[in-house]
């Protein structure tokens, strides 16, 4: 469906075409459009650098002489509250990498045992698969929850095994579509020149998959860094925090919290996203582009 | 993506590659399909098997037939977080769609730097609902005269205005395929045969780009009905009028429901009706883009 390209149509021409006077204006209400629409981020950012009580009384005032602490509210926020942020980052850093490992991994594996066996078991499988993706989290919250904590999963080093569970639908899916449009000739050539299924598997179908690896990639990446409700309800909150939990017990304690703090926070958790984005916005857009086939 | 010349269907899968892999089930598929149990398939059976009971935690459940959905159906929270999912669900759809529709119309029409506007208004997509929730419920009640939690009205444009900040870039990357994918022929015909930008739009355009048009409805939709942090994040879904969440969504009052001990056989029984009813729209959002594929 995304096959399309997301390019300006013919580029060759629209440097031929003379820019009009409708298209100057247009381009340029554009910019001004598009300064707003950042303005949150950029309001969050330079409220960073204000004293809690110039948050308070204006969010929208620039920091002046008085209101301007510089970097401190970094350096409080770190340890504000009981518990300190960076445990949080941290948490959510190696949950992310692992779980998205985990998921990429398996799921391809999984995806090409499903297509190319194809067997009832598989076919089973596959269906599953996708009719988890319709199922909202509300459905099995508690009982996931429970399930975490009966079989000892409720750990931060152990939860992307749960996010393996619940986010394998899509990628299965994902993988399976891809598998589906590659040749067999040259699986089958591994396989004459005596390549068992792994060594088939892992030095000529995996790097095949390198499209749909990114794009399965992203999705996973921006789906287990911005979860909230999984593992708030898998994790003990008081021992374990990631970033989105941190920030919502913060806001639990409305009104003794340090609202410049909390801004320098907030944007300590954006710059990992800003960076990702403008590191890979291409495959970004193609891969979030790919997953609303999910809907 | 690469296309093969012959597509290998799955019925000439060769014995070849067939038979060894199938011998290596525990090691391709099996570990995904443990995983796939505990983090869903026994979950969600469970889920279905407890909303006929009455418990408190897994092991004292009693069975109690239908007598959750009965009461699931008759709080009049439930109730009224239906309607209002159902409002902010519409009401976000169409804002975020005419928006979004336009400002893809509008960049894909060759205007200089597109491509950054393109990068800029896709960014709030990228940043969670919690962050995101918490960006804005600073930035709007510092502006409003009293806090989004005591006047309701004030918290569902707030919900509103935070949905489309978040989506139209997101929506907007779908109509731009689409408007990519009108035909050039058909443009030319009707500019030779006299038509102005809005019947270009009107009669060549919209029913070109139909079938973004239904993706990014039923996303929009599905997206409303299930949308928990914001909500959470704005609100919490007060004020609270006669131990009513004005603001209140399904999903957060399912996860509201959970909380208090013996209401977790109701909480299980609405989440299962909150699961026919997203699965309904995804079903007909399926068909709907199916009948679209075959037109063409």
């Amino acid at each position: 469906m995304m096959q399309t390209t997301l390019k300006a149509k013919k580029p060759a021409a629209k440097g031929l075409e003379k820019q009009t006077t409708g298209k100057i204006i247009t381009s340029i209400a554009f910019a001004v459009i598009s300064l707003l629409w950042i303005m949150p981020i950029v309001i969050v950012l330079y409220n960073s650098f204000k004293t809690n009580s110039a948050v308070n009384t204006n969010v929208f005032a620039l920091p002046n002489k008085e209101s301007c602490v510089g970097f401190d509210n970094y350096v409080n926020g770190m340890t504000f509250g009981n518990y300190p942020f960076y445990y949080s980052a941290g948490y959510s850093v190696y949950i992310t990498i692992v779980s998205t490992a985990l998921i990429l991994l398996c799921t391809s594996m999984a995806a090409w045992y499903v297509s190319r066996v194809n067997d009832t078991f598989s076919k089973v499988v596959y269906y599953l698969c996708i009719f988890s993706m319709v199922v909202p989290f509300q459905m099995v919250m508690y009982t996931l929850a429970n399930t975490a904590r009966t079989v000892h999963l409720d750990t931060p080093w152990t939860i992307p095994v749960i996010y393996l569970g619940f986010g394998a639908g899509l990628a299965v899916f994902m993988f399976v579509g891809f598998v589906k449009s590659i040749p067999i000739d040259i699986e089958e050539a591994a396989a004459i020149d005596g390549c068992g299924p792994l060594r088939t598997f892992f030095s000529v179908v995996f790097p095949m998959m390198k499209p749909t690896l990114i794009s399965v990639g992203v999705l996973e990446i921006m789906w287990v860094w911005n979860d909230y409700l999984l593992p708030y309800l898998v994790l003990d909150a008081t021992k374990y925090k990631t970033i989105p939990i941190h920030i919502q017990y913060l806001q639990g304690s409305y009104g003794r919290v340090d609202l410049g703090a909390t801004m320098a926070l907030i944007m300590l958790s954006l710059v990992p996203i800003i960076i990702f984005y403008l590191a890979c916005q291409k495959h970004i857009i193609k891969g979030v582009a790919a997953g609303a086939v999910k809907g | 993506m690469k296309k093969g010349k012959k597509p290998s269907s799955s019925a000439v899968t060769s014995s070849l590659i067939r038979k060894p892999i199938q011998r290596q089930f525990a090691i391709f598929l099996l570990p995904t399909f443990i995983c796939f149990c505990i983090g869903f398939l026994w979950p969600f059976i469970q889920g279905i098997y407890l909303s006929l009971h009455s418990f408190t935690t897994v092991s004292n459940a009693s069975y109690v037939g239908f007598a959750n959905y009965a009461k699931a159906f008759a709080d009049a929270g439930f109730r009224r977080a239906f309607g209002y999912t159902a409002e902010v669900a519409v009401v976000s759809l169409v804002l975020i769609n005419v928006l979004a529709f336009f400002v893809a119309y509008a960049l894909t029409r060759g205007i200089r730097g597109s491509n950054v506007y393109r990068g800029v208004f896709f960014i709030p997509n990228l940043i969670g609902g919690i962050v995101l929730g918490y960006i804005w419920k600073t930035i709007i009640d510092s502006v409003l005269p009293v806090s989004m939690s005591i006047r309701a009205n004030y918290g569902f444009w707030g919900l509103i205005v935070v949905m489309c900040w978040q989506q139209v870039g997101y929506m907007m990357i779908i109509y731009i395929a689409g408007l990519n994918a009108v035909p050039e022929d058909m443009l030319e015909a009707a500019k030779i045969d006299g038509a102005n930008g809005w019947k270009t739009l009107w009669h060549i355009i919209l029913p070109n780009v139909m079938p973004s048009i239904t993706i990014c409805t039923f996303l929009s939709l599905t997206n409303g009905f299930k949308l928990y942090d914001q909500n959470l994040v704005l609100t919490n879904g007060a004020p609270v009028r006669r131990g009513v969440g004005m603001t209140e969504m399904l999903a957060l009052n399912i996860a509201k429901t959970f909380t208090t001990a013996n209401q977790r056989g109701v909480a299980q029984a609405k989440a299962v009706l909150f699961f026919i009813l997203v699965t309904t729209i995804s079903l007909i959002q399926l068909t709907a883009t199916r009948r679209k594929e075959l037109q063409q």
